[in-house]
Order: C-alpha cells, then sequence, then structure tokens
C-alpha cells in the first residue's frame, strides 16, 4: 500500500459523517426522541403499579359501599356466593397465614442450610452444578406443583396419617415451601458472600469451625440480606395460587389445623373466575377486596421486614 | 478462673470438627431434597403422562372423553399469547432498562421508577390479574381475548426483563463507552452500536427466563377468562387473500397450557388425570429447555468476554 492511499481526505470524511448521522441539529434532535421514548418505557412501569392500585381500590371501593368493612374484618363466615351471603374475610385469611406458615417452617431451614453449605462448603465446581439446578425448581410452572401436591404428595403422607383428607393444607403448604427454596438460599448466599472475608478469616484465626462462624458470625452479620431472603419467601408464600387452589380446597374454613382443607384468598378469587360472574355484582367485587387484602398483608410484611433490617444493618 | 485440662480442649476441640462433618452432610442432604423433588416431579408426570403421548394428542381439540382429548388449542393458544407477551414485553423492558442505566439522571424520578420496579417483582401474579380484569377486560373492552391474556403476561415479567438488562448493560466497562464518545459517537450511537451489542447475551438470558415463566403462569389467566374448553384454533394470521395478514386472532378467545392442565387436574375420573401429567410434561420440558438455554448464554457469555 503506497502513503498517499493512507493519506486522508478531511472533506471526504466530514460528509460520511454527515451522511451516517445526519447534521448536528438533526443528530440531537433524534438523541432526544429516543431518549423520551426511553423515559417512557421506564416511566410505564410506574403506571402498572398505579393500574394496580387503582383497580384494587376502585372496586373494592364499590364492594365497601354494600358490605360493611367491620363485617369483612370481624365476621367469621365467608359464603359469597350462597343464598344468604356473609363477607368475612378471616376463614380465607387463616387458610393463607396456615398454609404460608407450613411453607416456610420447610423453606427457612432448608434456603439457610443450602445458602451456608453452598457458600461455605461446596467448592467452586459443585457450586456451579447445584445452584442452576436448584434455581430450576423454581422455574417449573405453580399448576405442576398443584398436581404434584394433590396426586404425589397427599396420597404419600396419607400413608403416613392415615385420616388426612384429600384437600389439606399440609401438602399444599409443603410443596410451596419446596418450591421457594430457591428464592430463600439464593438471596441468602448473595448476603452470606457479601460479608467482609476479614470478619470471616477473623473468625476462623479463633479457631472456630465453618458451622461455627456461620452460624455465630455469618448469619448475625448478614442479617439484613438474609431477612430481605426470608421476606421474599413470605410473599411468594402468600400470594401462591395454583397450588392451593388444586391441594387446599375451595372451601373456606376458619381453622388453624393444616390437617384441614380450607380456601386461601387466592383459591377463592380462582374458584370466582372460573365461574361465570356477572360485571359489577358484589361477588365480582368481592374478588378485588380479596385481592385487596392480598397485598395489604404483603405490605405489612414487607414494612415490618424493612424495619427489622434497617434494626439490625450491620456495615463495613 | 480455673484452666480447663488439656484433654478437655482436645474433646470440645474433636466435638466442634464433628458437628462441622455432620453439618457438611446435613448441607448436602438439603441440596439434594431440592433435586429430588424436581427428579420426583418428572418422574411422577412421566409414569402417569407418557401413555399419552402420542401424535394424536397434539392434533385433537379437549373432549368429554379422556382418551380422545387432546392439546391442540391449547398449544396453539400458548404460542399465540406467548407472540403477544414477546411484543409487547421485549421493547419496553429493554428501553427501560437502558433509560435507567444508560440514560437516567439521579433525582427522585429514577429512585421513584426504581423502588416501584423492585415492588413490582414481589406483587403476587394474581394480583396481575385482577388489574388486567378490571382494566384490560372491561375498560379498555379487549375482552377474554388473547390480547388481553398477551398483555397480562407481558405486564407480569417486564420486571425480570429489565433488571437482567440493566445487569447486563452494567457489566460492560465505562471504557467502551469513553472510547466511543472520544469518536465522536454520540449517546445513542454509543449504546446501540457498542454497549448493546455487548451486554446481548445478558439481555437474552432475561427475556428467556421471563417468556418460561410467562408460559407456566396459570393464575393471571384464569382470573381474565382463559376458557378451558376451546374446540377451534383462532383465525390464522396469514390468509391466501388480499391483504394476506390477518389480526382477528388477537380477538379470539383462547386456552393456554396450564390452563388445560388445571382443568384436567381439577376433574375427580383419574384418566383426566393422565391427560393432566401429559400436558405437565410438556410444559416441565418447555420450560426446562428454555432454562437450561438461557444458563448455557449465561455461562457462554460470562466465559467468552474478557474485558
Amino acid at each position: 500500500m503506497s502513503k498517499s492511499e493512507v493519506a486522508i481526505d478531511y472533506t471526504d470524511v466530514r460528509e460520511r459523517i454527515r451522511s451516517h448521522s445526519g447534521s448536528v441539529a438533526s443528530r440531537k434532535i433524534r438523541e432526544r426522541i429516543i431518549e423520551g421514548g426511553m423515559f417512557l418505557c421506564a416511566v410505564f412501569s410506574v403506571a402498572v403499579t398505579v393500574g394496580i392500585v387503582w383497580v384494587l381500590v376502585y372496586e373494592s371501593w364499590n364492594f365497601f359501599r354494600n358490605v360493611s368493612l367491620i363485617d369483612f374484618l370481624t365476621d367469621t363466615q365467608w359464603t359469597v356466593l350462597f343464598e344468604n351471603p356473609r363477607y368475612g374475610i378471616l376463614p380465607l385469611v387463616t387458610g393463607t397465614l396456615v398454609t404460608s406458615m407450613i411453607a416456610l417452617v420447610v423453606a427457612l431451614p432448608l434456603g439457610t442450610i443450602i445458602a451456608i453449605y453452598l457458600s461455605e462448603y461446596a467448592n467452586s465446581t459443585v457450586r456451579e452444578i447445584l445452584k442452576p439446578i436448584l434455581e430450576l425448581l423454581s422455574a417449573v410452572p405453580t399448576v405442576v406443583f398443584g398436581y404434584f401436591a394433590l396426586l404425589f404428595v397427599t396420597p404419600m403422607l396419607q400413608n403416613i396419617l392415615p385420616e388426612l383428607p384429600g384437600f389439606n393444607m399440609l401438602s399444599a403448604g409443603i410443596v410451596i415451601g419446596i418450591m421457594i427454596v430457591p428464592y430463600v438460599s439464593s438471596l441468602s448466599e448473595d448476603a452470606m458472600k457479601a460479608v467482609p472475608v476479614t470478619i470471616r478469616e477473623g473468625s476462623y484465626a479463633m479457631g472456630a469451625t465453618r458451622v461455627q462462624t456461620a452460624l455465630r458470625v455469618l448469619m448475625p452479620a448478614a442479617f439484613s440480606g438474609i431477612a430481605s431472603a426470608y421476606v421474599l419467601g413470605f410473599s411468594r408464600a402468600v400470594g401462591e395460587t395454583m397450588v392451593v387452589a388444586l391441594a387446599a380446597g375451595t372451601q373456606p374454613n376458619l381453622t388453624l389445623n393444616p390437617m384441614e382443607g380450607a380456601a386461601t384468598i387466592t383459591a377463592y378469587i380462582v374458584q370466582v373466575s372460573l365461574g361465570d360472574l356477572p360485571h359489577g355484582s358484589i361477588a365480582y367485587q368481592s374478588i378485588f377486596a380479596a385481592g385487596l387484602t392480598l397485598m395489604v398483608m404483603t405490605l405489612v410484611f414487607n414494612i415490618g421486614g424493612y424495619f427489622l433490617r434497617k434494626r439490625f444493618r450491620e456495615v463495613y | 478462673m480455673e484452666q480447663p485440662s488439656a484433654s478437655a480442649i482436645r474433646k470440645s476441640v474433636a466435638g466442634n470438627k464433628t458437628r462441622d462433618k455432620v453439618f457438611a452432610i446435613v448441607g448436602l442432604i438439603s441440596t439434594f431434597i431440592g433435586m429430588l423433588t424436581l427428579a420426583a416431579l418428572l418422574f411422577d408426570l412421566s409414569v402417569d403422562g407418557l401413555s399419552r403421548m402420542k401424535p394424536h394428542f397434539f392434533t385433537s381439540f379437549p373432549s368429554r372423553f379422556a382418551g380422545q382429548a387432546g392439546i391442540l388449542s391449547s398449544w396453539v393458544g400458548t404460542i399465540l399469547v406467548m407472540i403477544v407477551t414477546a411484543l409487547a414485553a421485549v421493547p419496553i423492558g429493554i428501553g427501560a432498562g437502558v433509560y435507567l442505566e444508560e440514560y437516567a439522571p439521579k433525582n427522585w424520578v429514577t429512585a421513584l421508577i426504581e423502588i416501584n420496579i423492585a415492588n413490582l417483582a414481589g406483587v403476587p401474579s394474581i394480583v396481575y390479574g385482577l388489574m388486567a380484569l378490571g382494566l384490560f377486560v372491561y375498560q379498555f373492552k379487549f375482552g377474554q381475548s388473547i390480547l388481553s391474556a398477551g398483555l397480562t403476561l407481558a405486564l407480569l415479567i417486564l420486571p425480570i426483563i429489565i433488571v437482567a438488562t440493566r445487569e447486563s448493560l452494567r457489566a460492560v466497562p465505562g471504557s467502551m463507552r469513553e472510547a466511543a464518545y472520544a469518536l465522536g459517537a454520540t449517546k445513542w450511537q454509543t449504546t446501540s452500536d457498542h454497549v448493546l451489542p455487548y451486554s446481548m447475551g445478558g439481555i437474552l438470558t432475561g427475556v428467556i427466563i421471563g417468556l418460561s415463566r410467562a408460559i407456566g403462569e396459570t393464575a393471571p389467566l384464569i382470573t381474565i377468562g382463559a376458557l378451558t374448553f376451546i374446540a377451534f384454533l383462532p383465525d390464522a394470521p396469514v390468509k391466501a387473500e388480499f391483504p394476506f395478514i390477518s389480526f382477528d386472532w388477537l380477538w379470539s378467545p383462547y386456552s393456554v397450557m396450564p390452563i388445560q392442565m388445571f382443568n384436567w387436574v381439577s376433574r375427580p375420573q383419574a384418566e383426566f388425570h393422565l391427560n393432566a401429567a401429559a400436558t405437565g410434561l410438556v410444559l416441565m420440558v418447555m420450560t426446562l429447555a428454555m432454562n437450561a438455554v438461557a444458563i448455557y448464554f449465561r455461562y457462554r457469555f460470562r466465559k467468552r468476554i474478557k474485558w
């Protein structure tokens, strides 16, 4: 290649930039339009939240014009679809709480132990293999877990507890628990990983074993992150629908006994939606009131978790 | 203070070491419980469902007779709903992610959007269904259609795509952007020609994981009125006569595979449970395959790009 061919013709370069990007003014306008479009995409997510809150509050408002809030919160019967309807949300709330508590009893110990194992014991090869497989658990469609709870776990439990009915909160809760293990374990592991190595080394230097370090040093140090993991697990359990709709039944039942079947808030919404209810009827509005209750429950728990985290936050 | 004897110390150390080993075993067992469940799930579905896995299962409509029933209308429905979901969620999700990571100034608007997205990810899926029932089905008059379903699932997976986009944009070093600016590129040229191509792997992973979540989602579609018995297919999107393309299918009633499965599980007859198992198997294979592809992408892009 000769030297003259390499020399740059600047008028040509300017021409090419112009043809590629347009004039400075038009380029600026285009940049603005693109930025504005992407800003709208981001704002759209806020619109979704506004939509959710608006629909829930608006339809619940219509519901509470017909049903008093005091009845809603204190009545012990939920018989919206019956002849003489009664509107006490308590049976649905207890159903939701019992299944969620069983789920947490399964998921919190399992998830925490797995997190400690993966972050403190397993070497990187084992971790790279185990973690994705474990996360597949949260990718399984929930209706498949519902099938599993109703037609595999319940019959299995009936071998041990012969008096267990076909629909029961126990098997639904256990299956939800296993389903949310990956949420709990992965966030807890991240939190423990984030504790500075020096703190870990300090503990080892004092002669502590790995399990002592994990339980007495890392867990308190990572408490804030682990608490977030637990709160997320609870939110998932409370909002879980298909497993409870299939395995725990759709009969509202004010009980704390996990051996019985009981409808949860979500199962009730599913039950009503499956029927053909006229738009604007009280039963139609009642699913929004139920949905609002669900949102308030998760919100209260999330706020509680937030203050807990703030109280115990460790800063390095 | 009395000094503990050497043998007491030795005993306590040995005890600690044993507890350490015991915990390692407990940890391994706990991890395997999760995997065992997954294996039991697949095994259970296969035992019940494989007998139904014949060609006619995929080419028949649902039926009163379990042996003749198939999932034709629901797999077609799933694909059409996914097309709408992807077309709505992918551009908006990536747009929002790019804005928040590359453009957004540090002010209260940005903070609000960020908090909002974090909260949206925790909203139960059935609540999205209620919102869509009030808004899409009745307010916007989309009815109980494929369009309503696709948009509902799009909103549901939006946070997943936004978070994945942001994470993979963040992984592109600032020096890449600075190099492009130094050569006179504008912000958008830098983003679209350099930053986005580098982060495509991570974004794609997020999109696949989001769609795999949408495929299995049941609850929100029940609330917006997916049907459990559909014995026809939506209007074909491609026509022989002018103008060749039709969008009537968007307004069609539909069923999807998880809904079909739910319906079959909730029936008392055991023969329908076999159909449910077969449908579940198809769903599992699809979601697991999508997740495997996503894991592979994540692994490959992480390995290949060395900054």
